[in-house]
């Protein structure tokens, strides 16, 4: 699509290295979370493991220019691997986080190979159709996955054989904050390196991508492999923080929702998923409880006005505010 | 009525649906390059308002049809001028987030409206019992079907291959400069062209009521089955997506008969085997 360029070549807001604590103190205070407001761990637990998943997404949407509309699929597995290794007897959360990993980014791999040379509305309905297909499997087999029930009986054990999943919530609290630290330290890492800047080319105009020598098609299935498995350790945690795998976890409206949440908070520079995650849960969990209806209303107006008032998302808007006050102070 | 006449019937009334609710779609993205999936929303308004009129104000079937799609005609042609419009020249992802929220509004609306449930849809007593023809008994209600599909559907050919409206759409899906250099209203054509479109969607989706239920999540749950048509079928024409939708109404019907645990499974399967033989669809414009 040629529009692609125009809008998104902007600004790459990426903080240099030496204000290093600016960036740890917002995790330690996110840490403390649970002293300042105690009993709201469930909640934060569901918002780091969005994080991360939307994190997964930004990588593919933002970065790579492959807009997805299956990614949930790749999730679901990483649920549905860790929960049914857990109802057989194979209980260690890191070793089990660790098989979603694989298992979904070999079924990245599969889908990616066949997907990732068509581009367009191709591209989309394939991704599209991979969730739909995985959706349906896990809906007809269960004896394996529950199907419409969902999956149930899932327990782990300790962490480290140490820290006992509680029914409060604060070891899943701490153990996923860690793991979406983990995470998101080696994706920024991949997106500053070499590897991630040839991504944004791609994004930008494969043509000539192709033209200079890059492998476009070996990089795009590179970056959805690793963002499929990153999907997958989201679900894996998912089926962990709350014992339970439901086939919402495949579903369409879980693809759609990543999404939202992801363009909201503003997409291609992840941090965005650090805002939109939790102002799309927060507001979930006040409208929702009401009325379906008026959640449904008020996702949609917005994401309408988004795209036709505030494309970039929220960190976008702040950005380019930032920058009009910047130019009026040095006129 | 044996085994495979039914599955032959069945499937066939079920393409002919999936066919006018799509191939909208298709000229509009082949005209446009707009990633619509709000596409399923004015098939959904047909049926709502279809059903509403049979239903509340007593109104016979077609005629309920033919008002839900002038109705839903109308809505489309302003939502274009409106909205779409301003959104031709953005990027994919803008226009799948675009759509996707309309998508959003529109199941609130409707839930608000209609409430959660499936509206029932009580075909009138001449569409209920089954018709014998040369020996053959066919439901009354999918015959009717495939008649009134089969007219539509020579119409839509006949105003594409032979009148001049027909000409400009070919003309600008081809190369949009030159149609606009030849003094073809382009813009104008593409607000008539969407109307169009979604016409018929709604009128696939009033006829087809009884064949996809009329519910609110009706655009989410459907939408994978338009944008298969249209991406199998190949954007901007109409014929591709007749063969699209055909084969897999046929397929789907024949799969749910035959191998009812493995659901809609072997359809997406089937699809990713095509898409990837031949990644622009069967009928590909050069």
């Amino acid at each position: 699509m040629s529009g692609m360029a125009a809008s998104s070549v902007a600004v790459e807001h990426i903080p240099r290295s030496g204000v290093w604590l600016a960036k740890v103190v917002p995790w330690i205070a996110v840490a403390a979370l649970p002293l300042a407001l105690p009993g709201y761990e469930p909640l934060a637990t569901q918002v780091f493991v969005m994080i991360l998943f939307a994190l997964s997404l930004d990588l593919l949407v933002g970065f790579a220019g492959i807009v997805t509309l299956g990614h949930a699929g790749l999730f679901g597995i990483g649920g549905y691997t860790a929960g049914i290794l857990s109802v057989h007897g194979f209980t260690d959360p890191l070793l089990t986080a660790l098989c979603a990993m694989v298992t979904a980014a070999i079924t990245g791999l599969i889908f990616g190979i066949a997907m990732l040379r068509t581009k367009g509305l191709t591209l989309l309905m394939l991704t599209m159709a991979s969730a739909f297909l995985l959706y349906e499997i896990a809906n007809k087999a269960t004896g394996l996955t529950g199907g419409e029930d969902g999956l149930q009986g899932v327990s782990f054990a300790p962490v480290f054989g140490l820290f006992a999943f509680d029914f409060r919530g604060k070891t899943a609290f701490f153990y996923t904050l860690a793991i979406l630290f983990l995470a998101f330290a080696f994706l920024r890492a991949l997106i500053k390196s070499p590897f991630g800047w040839s991504l944004r080319g791609i994004r930008e105009n494969d043509a000539r991508m192709a033209a200079i020598g890059c492998p476009i098609i070996l990089r795009r299935l590179i970056v959805y492999v690793i963002a499929s498995a990153f999907a997958g350790l989201a679900g894996a945690l998912q089926a962990q923080s709350t014992q339970f795998v439901a086939l919402y976890s495949l579903s369409f409206e879980l693809s759609g929702n990543v999404l939202i949440m992801l363009i909201l908070g503003g997409s291609g520079r992840l941090y965005g998923s650090f805002v939109g995650v939790p102002m799309f849960m927060l507001a979930q969990d006040l409208l929702a409880k009401q009325d379906p209806a008026n959640w449904f209303l008020g996702q949609g107006t917005i994401l309408i006005g988004m795209v036709m008032l505030a494309p970039g998302g929220i960190l976008g808007v702040c950005q380019r505010g930032v920058a009009v006050i910047r130019a009026r102070r040095r006129a | 009525m044996t085994t495979i006449t039914t599955i032959l019937f069945f499937g066939v009334a079920y393409g002919m649906i999936l066919y006018l609710i799509s191939v909208g779609l298709s000229v509009t993205m082949g005209l446009m390059n707009f990633v619509n999936l709000a596409h399923g929303v004015f098939a959904m308004l047909g049926g709502y308002a279809t059903v509403t009129f049979m239903n509340r104000y007593g109104v016979p079937f077609l005629a309920a049809v033919a008002i839900g799609c002038i109705l839903v005609a109308a809505l489309g042609f302003v939502l274009e001028r409106a909205l779409y419009r301003r959104l031709y020249g953005r990027s994919e992802l803008d226009q799948v987030l675009f759509s996707f929220g309309l998508i959003l509004v529109a199941v609130a609306i409707v839930r608000i409206a209609w409430g959660p449930l499936a509206q029932p849809m009580r075909l009138p007593d001449y569409l209920k019992g089954q018709v014998e023809i040369f020996n053959v008994t066919l439901p009354a209600y999918r015959l009717v079907l495939v008649g009134f599909g089969t007219a539509v559907i020579g119409g839509l050919w006949c105003v594409f291959d032979r009148t001049l409206f027909g000409a400009r759409i070919r003309a600008a899906v081809d190369n949009r400069a030159m149609a606009q250099a030849t003094g073809i209203n382009t813009s104008r054509l593409f607000a008539v062209a969407f109307g169009l479109g979604t016409g018929l969607a709604a009128l696939g989706g009033g006829l087809g009521a009884d064949i996809l239920a009329i519910a609110p999540a009706y655009p989410l749950q459907y939408i994978v089955y338009f944008l298969i048509v249209v991406a199998v079928g190949g954007l901007g024409n109409i014929k591709g997506p007749f063969i699209a939708a055909l084969a897999i109404g046929l397929a789907d019907t024949a799969c749910r008969y035959f191998v009812p645990e493995a659901g809609s499974i072997f359809i997406f399967a089937f699809v990713f085997l095509i898409l990837i033989w031949q990644p622009r669809g069967i009928v590909a414009r050069r």
